[in-house]
């Protein structure tokens, strides 16, 4: 990484999509090198929140705002993203994908087909480099898309439920990657699971309503990756199930 | 293999049939010659046919790679243009209401008998199925993938050439499948209107002469060749592009 990881502010922003307001007055931060979580039922605007920093409001989106970092770089510079489905190209192979922010630069090194080889060998990819997406597990893939975006060797890292589709063990295993392959980098990550976030997260907020609103973030303090075992993680577990309930709106 | 079977049984069971009519019906051969006496004529001609066919074949092939090349670069044009689009496929669209056959003899007057009319009548012909189904796989990238290289900062033409060109090569591939299976009627077609080669003259002189036998020995030709053209360029498809299942799979 070039330099320290800014920290990002977003504030007041508003945003609708054809007048129906998503949310209004928004303000949250990312700290400097640390894994934000950002948890809450589905459709209430959590990838609309990630999008927006990410420079990817569709045109029928209005947008009122601000959305800075605490250096003085255009934010669009310093991101890498990743979404929920690992975009991986059916006709580039694992090590042409994990480069393919270099190609759309049109300008692929030696060191940089070296780095990718050696970081897609240390996520346990080392017989799949030549293959193409096709041939691979969905873990497989979405360890290819996790080189991808380290590879952009960006400071602000915007993830949107990467993980979701896996299974459970096979997401307990790259959620330990993730976790050392990111450190110091500020991270957001939208999750719809709340181990996911205990496991990962410095800070936790949860999105709710409509317009959506903010909590206030829960902070998490011990490292990571955290231990299902950990005293800490069963507190959290609890507390954040509650919480979650509680924003979803509907008791049973 | 089950495809082989099926293929067989089809074959055979329509030249039975067709043998059944001629029988049935005592049909004379300047009518409907049997299978029999058309494969007698197809092997006693074999020379005549063979020499007829180069022509036909080169046209085809011409006309298909040039056909396929203009559609390809039509596509490229409007896709990467977007505000010419809105001129030239208005063009293409009313290009496609004129009926081939009736332009045929004019563009005899304008290329000549030779095989340049007949070449030129080919990428009439396939142009389009080429340039329509290229522009819609050009225009129909996953969305996904657009977003992802925008947040790489990837100018527009570097995402045109890495992304949407190959993402949109499938549909191409289906283009061309159709364009396959035109190239050989446009040929055909343009040996018609007027000519003094090709199996489509020779199924014409024949037609003029009650040679109904030599007929059916150029149709036949003619079709075997368009399968064998066919199974090739798939075949060719296939392995220069083996990702169309994958995105078939997505859209």
């Amino acid at each position: 990484m070039p330099m320290q990881a800014p920290t990002v502010y977003i504030q007041n922003v508003n945003l609708a999509y054809n007048n129906e307001t998503v949310f209004k007055n928004l303000s949250m931060t990312l700290e400097s090198g640390k894994f934000t979580c950002l948890l809450g039922p589905s459709g209430v605007g959590k990838t609309s929140l990630l999008r927006l920093i990410a420079n990817l409001v569709p045109n029928n989106g209005q947008f009122l705002g601000k959305i800075h970092c605490d250096n003085s770089f255009p934010i669009q510079q310093q991101i890498s993203y990743m979404a929920q489905t690992d975009l991986l190209m059916p006709w580039l192979t694992a090590l042409d994908n994990a480069l393919v922010s270099f190609r759309l630069k049109g300008n692929v090194t030696k060191e940089d087909i070296l780095k990718a080889t050696e970081l897609l060998i240390k996520v346990g990819l080392k017989d799949a480099l030549n293959k193409y997406p096709q041939e691979l597990s969905g873990g497989m893939r979405q360890r290819v898309a996790l080189v991808r975006t380290l590879l952009q060797n960006k400071p602000i890292v915007l993830m949107d439920e990467p993980f979701s589709g896996l299974d459970a063990i096979t997401r307990f295993q790259i959620q330990t990657l993730a976790a050392d392959l990111l450190k110091n980098r500020t991270v957001l990550l939208i999750t719809h699971d709340p181990i996911e976030a205990i496991r990962l997260a410095d800070k936790v907020y949860i999105l709710s309503g409509q317009p959506a609103v903010l909590s206030s973030p829960m902070s998490l303090i011990t490292s990571k990756p955290r231990d299902p075992g950990d005293p800490e993680f069963i507190t959290h577990q609890a507390d954040l199930f509650h919480a979650l309930t509680q924003a979803s709106g509907n008791s049973l | 293999m089950k495809l082989f079977w099926r293929g067989s049984i089809l074959f055979f069971g329509l030249i039975i049939l067709w043998q059944g009519m001629v029988s049935f019906f005592q049909l004379p051969p300047y009518i409907l010659p049997g299978p029999w006496s058309v494969f007698k004529t197809w092997y006693l001609q074999a020379n005549l046919i063979a020499m007829e066919a180069i022509p036909t074949i080169i046209e085809t092939i011409l006309g298909l790679i040039l056909g396929s090349l203009l559609g390809c670069l039509a596509a490229l044009t409007m896709a990467f243009f977007r505000p010419l689009s809105l001129w030239i496929l208005p063009i293409l669209v009313i290009s496609q209401a004129i009926p081939t056959f009736a332009i045929a003899p004019l563009l005899v007057i304008w290329f000549g008998y030779g095989m340049a009319s007949k070449i030129v009548i080919t990428i009439i012909m396939l142009f389009f199925p080429v340039t329509s189904a290229f522009y819609d796989g050009l225009r129909h990238t996953e969305q996904g993938w657009l977003d992802l290289a925008k947040t790489m900062q990837a100018k527009k033409w570097r995402v045109f050439w890495h992304i949407r060109i190959p993402a949109a090569l499938p549909f191409l591939a289906s283009g061309l499948r159709v364009a396959t299976v035109f190239a050989p009627i446009g040929a055909v077609v343009g040996e018609w209107v007027g000519a003094s080669k090709g199996l489509g003259f020779l199924m014409l002189n024949a037609n003029a002469r009650m040679q109904i036998d030599l007929m059916f020995a150029a149709l036949f030709t003619i079709v075997i060749f368009s399968l064998l053209l066919y199974f090739i360029v798939n075949i060719i498809l296939r392995l220069l592009i083996p990702w169309q299942k994958e995105i078939a799979k997505n859209s």
